[in-house]
């Protein structure tokens, strides 16, 4: 120990180090979220948060749990591939409580040339109207059932 | 055991360390979702788009996106035949509304449905300075707002414009490609709702996923690909004047 007599400031100089790297150890243990670094640089557990936000759309599997009756007429036309939710708007709430939330009932008028009024822009296979000259302001579902659209079809009637 | 004062100012540094990884232990319950067996990409097919934005107004009820932001918008292409390099794009209100009739029918006109590309190298993950925004281990660029600072790092870095300031919340946000409703087995409000299927939500690691039979028998091309994003958006009969 005759080597370290004159060294007393020293380990008073590392004594201040090693409580500055407890402190700085205790504060990031402190701040730092437990998650972060669980799969990279960010908080792990910010993916389950995310993933547990609630949804608004239920998903036409849901609707199609109970209205298997509407199924079987939309398969039969060129709608089979339209979701529900595409025209009847999100109704994740009904699916919920069928009873309270009835979902609104729609405008085929708007609803309709929302898709089909004419535009360059649209695929050319794609069916298009201009509506002022297509039938003279007639409701569209006088002619078209909207759940299978094609005129003189037995589910269209 | 004898503790001289030397000794504990010894120990005190190996028990804080101990003490870190005493909290580290108590991990969160995971959800009913094995990350590591979903890698999320969209197919986009632009030859069904009827621009009716169905798509936009899913996504602002599902995602709440505050009204002149949006998480994905489509686009308008008008490019004549003398003027290639120089397309005519609009996007009134992020096609939400639909699209006014063309005023200038000649030439080519198609829609382009935009949104977050999902890359597997993102610029904007790259560049967040706290670990805000990420790359999931299934492939979905995330942002977690709680951390996120709002420095606009990320909003600058995107090279497909995807990312919004939140005008409330003051984070960034985007498309979160609806991880809130892919974990749960559903399909994006986007795809969902899409009229023709111009929109499909792909699992590259389901090998039972219709995309890959897709990929193998179309010409299919992502956005700006000399960027070497990774971009897992997929476009097919995507037009080289798009941008």
């Amino acid at each position: 120990m005759r080597d370290f007599k004159d060294a007393e400031h020293l380990f008073r100089l590392l004594s201040v180090f090693v409580v500055g790297l407890i402190a700085f150890l205790l504060l990031r243990g402190s701040m730092v979220p437990r998650s972060f670094g669980q799969y990279g640089h960010y908080r792990g557990n910010a993916i389950a948060e995310i993933a547990a936000s609630p949804i608004s759309f239920a998903g036409h599997q849901a609707c199609e749990t109970c209205h298997s009756e509407i199924v079987e007429q939309k398969l039969k036309g060129k709608h089979a591939r339209v979701n529900c939710e595409a025209c009847h708007g999100p109704l994740a709430k009904h699916t919920e409580d069928p009873g309270s939330v009835t979902p609104v009932k729609l405008v085929p008028a708007t609803l309709c040339i929302r898709c089909h009024e004419a535009n360059a822009a649209k695929p050319k296979s794609f069916p298009q109207i201009v509506s002022a000259e297509h039938a003279g302001g007639t409701s569209c579902e006088l002619c078209h059932k909207p759940h299978s659209p094609a005129i003189n079809t037995e589910a269209g009637r | 055991m004898n503790i001289t004062r030397r000794r504990l100012l010894l120990l005190t540094p190996a028990a804080a360390i101990a003490w870190k990884y005493v909290l580290a232990s108590t991990p969160e319950d995971a959800p009913n979702y094995k990350v590591s067996e979903h890698w999320w990409g969209m197919l986009l097919d632009i030859t069904r788009c009827i621009g009716c934005g169905n798509c936009v107004r899913a996504c602002q009820i599902e995602n709440h996106v505050p009204d002149g932001y949006f998480r994905t918008w489509v686009e308008r292409y008008h490019v004549s035949d003398w003027s290639f390099d120089n397309p005519k794009v609009d996007s009134p209100d992020g096609g939400k509304n639909g699209f006014p009739a063309a005023s200038d029918s000649s030439g080519k006109n198609f829609f382009v449905p935009k949104l977050c590309n999902h890359c597997k190298d993102s610029p904007c993950t790259q560049v967040c300075p706290v670990g805000a925004t990420f790359d999931s281990p299934d492939g979905v660029v995330l942002i977690d707002q709680t951390y996120c600072l709002g420095c606009r790092y990320c909003i600058q870095a995107c090279p497909y414009g995807c990312r919004y300031l939140h005008p409330t919340k003051e984070v960034a946000d985007k498309c979160s490609l609806c991880y809130h409703r892919i974990t749960k087995g559903l399909t994006t409000a986007c795809a969902e709702n899409c009229p023709t299927g111009a929109r499909q939500l792909a699992d590259l690691k389901n090998p039972k996923d219709p995309i890959h039979e897709f990929l193998k028998t179309h010409s299919v091309q992502v956005l700006k690909p000399h960027l070497a994003t990774g971009a897992k958006v997929f476009y097919n009969g995507l037009d080289g004047s798009v941008r």
